[in-house]
């Protein structure tokens, strides 16, 4: 008898788990941190391991602390450590900034509010902000890749900053591989891709989110810019494409709605536009994500369907 | 059983009833003046000495002052006391009010001091005024020390201006600044809240029309009363809109 289980509606059964999306995400990233790895090297690496780690341990000593139920076997926090590391330039100096920025995202950002599913804000777009706030010299930019066809090119600076300042880009070739200066996961695009078609297929994220967002950008740099050429670079450069495909997509801090995930990428790829363009940062997904993961309850209310019946909201 | 109380006057408002972080009030100048532990202080201290003093002088005249305009009158004071405070500091710590900026005028309007006078001061004697501005005053300087102590320690990596050798190191710069002061005041309250009073159901229920500052308009006997009937208004409304 007890295989009778009395429950309200829905009734529909899925293998969909918390654990199973996170491996998922987990998968996508991968080909994104190997391609870190080799384009920075061995320090890529250190800072994904130092990020991951404190992220599933902040996450373990919390819950014991607060005495609940363990959730670091839903993965949550392990995607968390390696969105925001892969969001970190390769620079081991700084481990014990990685450090305090997963601390930040999984304790502060997350936990606090209740947990996964709680949290008002992408963990790791918040704590990229905090430290990109706090720490503006040593992660602020990005560092030179250890093999570029023109290596006297890059200096550092990432391609937004010689954008902004003016002077010699990289190829649009070494733009796709990822041979730039920046952070450890954004500058691959084509490893980003990968791990994009691999979410969409697996149906984990929808793909109109991503390029809504990404086309917005495009679009706002095309009017702006008149140019073919710098709209391809700004949509290139920085973190869009990774923020795009990876923390615009996030669950618990965008709305459910169709309408409202297209709202809240125009949303992300307006304040991006205007933080590059008119701002005093050189890039600004980090803190459209935020600011729009704020206006998501908001979004998500407007765009709300009505049940049949049922009284307007 | 009457030093008792006396005693309790004084220290509920350092604990139980911290005027910043159990009733959340004054919270401009806690966030504006805990980047160090020097501000911090002399802050404290100022408004200490701008709440005893009018607690004191409005319960003295608390059967004179009319009560229709009360609040213009205990602005008056307050306002009175606080040109006081900065005349002297003015005077004889002319670095210290450079500091304190225009945080040290804005006394005039903190919550805390008018709160109490509203709350407290007008209703009880001299005495019980006077020793419950100290325990709020020292309530106030309490929290906004802690603060302070959290975020230059761990922001600036010093402690009153003085460096901290491991500290300087691994400071966390962002704690200095505004969003540092929101995320260390609303981690506190939680803190306070988690080992101190608990607040919310219960707290609710038990709070009297007394200590209200909106009973005259409320005209409720209990804020039970009081919730009931907001709810019947929503209903209300929703039946309207949906019609």
């Amino acid at each position: 008898m007890n295989k009778l289980i009395v429950s309200s509606s829905p009734h529909i059964k899925s293998k969909d788990s918390t654990s199973r999306i996170m491996l998922d995400v987990l998968i996508a990233l991968l080909p994104i941190t190997v391609a870190g790895a080799i384009i920075f090297g061995l320090e890529a690496l250190l800072v994904v391991g130092i990020c991951v780690v404190s992220s599933v341990l902040s996450e373990f000593v919390f819950n014991i602390i607060v005495k609940k139920e363990q959730t670091v076997g839903d993965f949550s926090a392990a995607v968390t450590g390696l969105i925001l590391a892969l969001n970190l330039p390769a620079r081991a100096d700084a481990w014990w900034q990685c450090i305090i920025g997963s601390v930040f995202a999984i304790i502060v950002v997350k936990c606090l509010f209740g947990g996964l599913g709680c949290n008002f804000a992408n963990p790791a777009a918040t704590a990229r902000v905090f430290l990109l706030i706090s720490f503006t010299g040593a992660l602020g930019g990005g560092n030179a890749p250890l093999y570029s066809s023109s290596p006297e090119l890059v200096s550092g600076a990432t391609p937004l900053e010689v954008l902004t300042s003016g002077g010699e880009m990289p190829s649009i070739t070494d733009m796709l591989l990822g041979l730039r200066g920046g952070a450890i996961g954004e500058t691959c695009i084509v490893a980003i891709l990968i791990g994009f078609i691999y979410l969409v297929v697996r149906r984990v994220i929808h793909f109109e989110t991503p390029l809504v967002f990404i086309a917005t950008v495009f679009v706002l740099s095309l009017i702006v810019d008149n140019s073919f050429y710098i709209a391809t670079y700004q949509i290139l450069s920085g973190g869009l494409i990774f923020a795009a495909v990876f923390m615009v997509t996030d669950y618990v801090s965008t709305p459910i709605t169709r309408s409202g995930k297209m709202i809240f990428a125009v949303g992300c790829g307006l304040i991006t536009f205007l933080i590059r363009y008119y701002g005093n940062y050189p890039e600004g997904v980090s803190f459209s994500i935020l600011l729009m993961n704020i206006l998501s309850p908001y979004i998500e209310k407007l765009t709300s369907k009505r049940p049949l019946g049922g009284k307007k909201a | 059983m009457t030093s008792n109380k006396k005693l309790w006057i004084f220290l509920k408002g350092l604990i139980a009833e911290n005027p910043v972080l159990v009733l959340v009030l004054g919270t401009c100048p806690t966030l504006a003046q805990t980047g160090s532990v020097i501000a911090a202080l002399s802050m404290g201290i100022a408004a200490t000495a701008v709440l005893v003093c009018s607690n004191v002088v409005i319960s003295a005249l608390r059967k004179i002052i009319p009560d229709t305009v009360r609040i213009p009158c205990y602005i008056v004071v307050i306002a009175g006391f606080v040109t006081v405070v900065q005349l002297l500091m003015q005077a004889y710590l002319p670095d210290l009010y450079d500091m304190m900026g225009v945080y040290l005028a804005l006394i005039v309007v903190n919550c805390i001091i008018l709160g109490r006078a509203e709350m407290f001061a007008r209703k009880n004697n001299i005495i019980d005024s006077a020793l419950d501005g100290l325990g709020m005053g020292v309530g106030f300087l309490i929290a906004l020390l802690a603060m302070a102590v959290i975020r230059e320690v761990l922001g600036a990596g010093t402690f009153a201006g003085i460096e901290i050798p491991f500290m300087a190191d691994y400071k966390i710069p962002i704690l200095t600044m505004a969003p540092g002061g929101f995320l260390v005041f609303g981690i506190l309250i939680a803190v306070v809240n988690k080992i101190g009073p608990k607040k919310g159901e219960e707290k609710r229920k038990n709070f009297s029309c007394e200590g209200c500052p909106s009973a005259t308009l409320c005209g409720k006997v209990s804020c039970a009363e009081n919730t009931e009937l907001v709810v019947n208004v929503k209903e209300e409304e929703v039946e309207d809109n949906g019609n």
